[in-house]
Parts: C-alpha cells; structure tokens; sequence
C-alpha cells in the first residue's frame, strides 16, 4: 500500500467508527473541498437570506413582530459567522470565501433568490425554508467534520426557534381576516415548490452525494429528507387551515408516507443558473454593502495597526 | 403636575429610541461587515425594546386604553415627539455611527439621572436602560476614535457627518413648559445638567478622534411639539403601512 492509500483507510477507519475529523488531521483532499464548498455554501445562504427577511423590518406589523424579527435575522448573520469560521478552520480565509461569492463563483441557497410580497411570506420562509433547512441541519449536527458539526448545534437550536415563529405568523394570519387567509395560503402557493428544492437535486441526479454519504459528511438522501419535510408539513398545515398546493398529495397507507406531485426542476436548474426572480438584486445588494463598507474596515485596519505602534514605541 | 404632560414626556422618550430603533433596523444585512451587522442589530433591539416599555406605559397613564401599538402605528407625523436628530437617513456608515454617537452620549446620562426620577416606573425603566446605554455609547465612541483616526477618507467622512448632524443636538436639549414641569415634579431631570455631561463626553472622544467640535449655529428645535423634517413621514408611511390597510386586524 502506499502511504496515501494507508493514510486514506485510516481515515474512512476514523469516520465509520464515528470519530469526529478535526482541523489538525490528516483527510483527503477532495474530503477538504468537498467540505469548504458545503460550508462556504452554507455561510453563504445564511448571509443572502437575511436580505429576503431584511426586507420587511421597516414593515413589520406590530412591535413585538418587529422585534421577533429583528431578533431572527440577526440569527442569520450569527450563523454566517460561525460557518465562515469553521470554513476557516480548512485553510481557507473568510475574505476569500466572500471573495467568490460576491464574484458570482460561489453559490448559495436559490430560494432566498425569490422574492418576499407580502407579510406573510416572513411566515411562510420561517416554517417552510427554516423548516426544510432544520430537516438538513439537524442531520449535519453528526457530520463527520468536528467543527461543522459543534456549529451546527447552536444553529439547529436557532432554527428551530425560527420555524416556530413562522408557523405562528401563519397560523394567526390563518385565523384573522378573509383577507389575511388569502395572504397566507397565497404565501403557501409561492413557497411550497421552491422549499421542496432546497433539499437538492433527487438521489439519482445528486453529483456530490455518493462521496458525502460515504465520508458522513451527509447521513440521509435529498430525497429521504424531502419526504420526512412533506410528511411533516401537510399535518402542520391541515391544523391551521391551509391547503398544501398539490393536486397529487395524498396520503399512502402502503408506504405510510405521502404521495407528491413533479418538482418543476427546469424552474430549479434556471434559477441556479441565475435566473431567478431576484438573483441579481442579491449579488448587488451584497456587493454593494461589501463595497460601500471598505472604507469602514480599512479604517479599523490602520486604527489598530496606529495603536499597536504607538503601544511598541 | 398633570397626567398630560406625563404623558407627552414619556411618548418623548419612547418616540426618540422607536424612531432610531427603526432607522438602524434598516441597516440589517447591509452592514459593512458582518460583526456590525449584528452590533447594529443589538442596539435596534435594546432601542426598541426600551420604547415598547415606555409606549406601554404611556397607554397607562394616558388611561384611554391604547396599546404600544395603537400609540407606535395609529399617531400620525404631528403626533411623534421625536427629536429630529434620530430620524434623520442613515447616510454613510459615518452618518450612523454619529447620529448614534451623539445620541448615545446624550442618552446615557439622562438614563442615569431617570433612575432617581419621582416615577417609580419611568425610573425602573431607566434601571434597565443604563446598561444597554453604557454599551451603545462604547460602541459608538469606538468607532467614532476609529474613523477619525483611522485614513484620511474615515476621517473626513467622520467630520462631514459630525458638521451635518450637529444642528440637531439642539434639540436634545430644549426644554418647554411640558419639561419645565417634568423637573418641576421630580420626574424629568434639568436638561442643562444633561448637558454639561454630553458636552463632556463630545469633547473627551473628538479629542482623541482628533476631530472638530463644530460650532453652535443654527441649532434645529421643534421635534418635541411634533414639528419634523420631511422624512419622519416615509418612516411612517412604511412602518404603518399594514395596520394602515388592514384596521382592526390581529398581526
């Protein structure tokens, strides 16, 4: 054997007894950057999608809302935090991870390229995009990586939190006016196929699964996730009063699971591809804040670099 | 002392930090860096956290019934009491940090001195507000020495915001008949000692931010009989907006 082939059965060794992978130790390459994708992906996301919530601060519909909200999307920043941290932990740097997503090179989650309308769509991301995003993170929680996983505990927490407030929003919207009921199951429509697709490509078609599964950094299927995600919405949905928009769900009793209808993915792979409804106004909104900002992060680069002389001298 | 007027000073002091409150929420994920982001976010919260306590108790004391929210989203633009000075735009980062700044050292010290006020409530408010208040200021005097001595671009961004902010400090610091009779009975302290406090406070920090005090000129007053710049109406016209079109509805 060679000392790669050895170094690399110890390793698989290390990961299928469950011994977590830290910094320090040795992992192969396409273990590291399979890893600095997800995670960058991931801090990345967190980042992007406080804009699509950002959006309604101003507008919130009573204090404690606002507030709630507030509370939320600063959340999110936390978390991008935390992931380009552990990100960092893989030898890369956060300016450089932010480097490529502002260039367009890196991606993030393409359901924070469509739009908020209307209050209740600040409902409808919390209960279905938390919600479907916990589905993932929850399993991420025991990935094979130490620090992504350490991460992810106190996100996990968050999130939770999050989709309950969501599903609250909704669910009081779902009782209030004829009006309100509207706004909320018009929310539901818009949302429900793009939350279905945050989950991934389907098994078949998932061209980093394999290798994921194989080293745990991922532990359960895009589309065994999907399925637990539907399972688990169409109830929450029935006790408030709203109608899951899908012709073709029904429940299975052979399989004790619920049916579904087609995922659009020619509407997936488009906006991926840049052409979702706001992809562009994301990156610019990104790139605008990062450029307007430099001014204020150099100016705390050579503050610090004057106090440091002045304290040597 | 009249319930009145208690109640047009505490809706002073609520409309200051829910108009600020609002202002710096409109930062969130547009921060120059993530860590402000978050630190901007923070004090959005403490600001409106500190206002919802002081509209509730504004309701009480009115004795009409009305809500925090009734009071935050059903007054129209003559009604807020806002100083000027935190509803002016965010501008640059510059902007924000001495709109804040300046608030920030003004507010501490009354916050400190509302602690000994006659009303047990508006005092247990303040008992909350002084901590937070100590931080903001930390956090807006930091930046400040940062930006004024940081590169020449931080520094003169620093002191263009420091000249176009500074008429509104007026007034921070007028006193009316209502305040007159706010000290009068205990509950509002002497705005002229408040001052000599910020004035201390201005010139400890642009001293080491080797910025300038600009002069008193003409120093803008009239937000506390509700009387704004053009701009308090977009903060309502947007914050309003759903309580607006859908009167009487449950959020």
């Amino acid at each position: 054997m060679s000392d790669t082939t050895k170094r690399e059965a110890l390793f698989q060794a290390k990961v299928d007894s469950e011994q977590k992978i830290e910094p320090k130790d040795w992992m192969p390459e396409k273990y590291r950057k399979n890893l600095i994708r997800q995670i960058s992906q991931h801090a990345h996301s967190e980042v992007v999608g406080m804009l699509p919530e950002g959006n309604w601060i101003s507008r919130a519909p009573s204090l404690k809302r606002k507030a709630i909200l507030l509370a939320k999307v600063q959340d999110e920043a936390g978390h991008g935090l935390y992931l380009y941290s552990a990100a960092e932990t893989l030898g890369t740097s956060r300016e450089q991870t932010i480097d490529d997503l502002l260039s367009g090179k890196a991606k993030y989650s393409s359901i924070f390229n469509y739009p908020t309308l209307t209050w209740a769509d600040i409902g409808a991301v919390g209960w279905l995009v938390d919600g479907a995003a916990i589905m993932n993170q929850v399993m991420l929680c025991r990935t094979s990586y130490g620090p992504y996983a350490r991460a992810m505990v106190r996100i996990c927490k968050e999130e939770s939190f999050h989709q309950r407030q969501g599903y609250e929003i909704m669910a009081v919207l779902a009782k209030g006016s004829p009006e309100q009921k509207e706004m909320a199951q018009d929310a539901l429509n818009r949302w429900w196929w793009p939350s279905l697709m945050m989950f991934g490509p389907t098994d078949a078609n998932s061209p980093h699964s394999a290798e994921s599964m194989k080293w745990k950094i991922k532990r359960q299927s895009n589309d065994e996730l999907r399925q637990t995600f539907i399972d688990r919405t169409v109830q929450q949905a029935e006790v408030i009063g709203l109608t899951i928009p899908d012709p073709d769900l029904k429940w299975n009793e052979a399989t004790q699971h619920y049916d579904w209808g087609a995922i659009d993915w020619a509407e997936f792979n488009s906006v991926v591809a840049g052409n979702g409804p706001c992809n562009k106004e994301r990156l610019a909104a990104r790139n605008k804040a990062h450029n307007d900002g430099a001014w204020v992060r150099e100016a705390a680069m050579a503050y610090a670099a004057k106090k440091a002389e002045r304290k040597a001298a | 002392m009249s319930n009145e007027a208690l109640f047009t000073y505490t809706l002073r002091l609520a409309d200051d930090l829910l108009i600020l409150s609002h202002r710096l929420g409109e930062w969130c994920g547009h921060g120059p860096v993530l860590e402000e982001d978050i630190a901007l976010t923070n004090r959005a919260l403490d600001h409106i956290g500190e206002a919802r306590n002081l509209l509730t108790y504004a309701g009480e004391v009115e004795g009409k019934g009305r809500t925090e929210d009734d009071l935050a989203f059903l007054r129209n633009e003559r009604q807020f009491l806002n100083t000027k000075l935190v509803e002016q735009p965010n501008g640059d980062y510059a902007h924000t940090i001495v709109r804040s700044f300046l608030f920030d050292a003004y507010h501490l010290p009354l916050a400190e001195a509302l602690l000994k006020s006659s009303d047990a409530q508006l005092a247990a408010i303040a008992g909350k507000a002084v901590k937070e208040a100590q931080y903001h200021l930390r956090h807006s005097n930091d930046w400040l020495i940062r930006f004024g001595d940081g590169t020449e671009e931080s520094h003169q961004r620093a002191q263009i915001a420091l000249d176009n902010l500074w008429t509104f400090t007026g007034d921070l610091f007028t006193q009316d008949e209502v305040h007159q009779a706010m000290v009068k009975a205990g509950v509002a302290p002497d705005l002229t000692k408040i001052k000599a406090t910020f004035d201390a406070t201005v010139d400890k920090v642009l001293s080491e931010a080797t910025l300038k005090r600009p002069v008193d000129g003409f120093m803008a007053s009239g937000g506390r009989q509700g009387k704004h710049g053009e701009q308090l109406g977009f903060i309502l016209a947007e914050m309003q907006y759903l309580q607006r079109a859908y009167p009487g509805a449950t959020w």
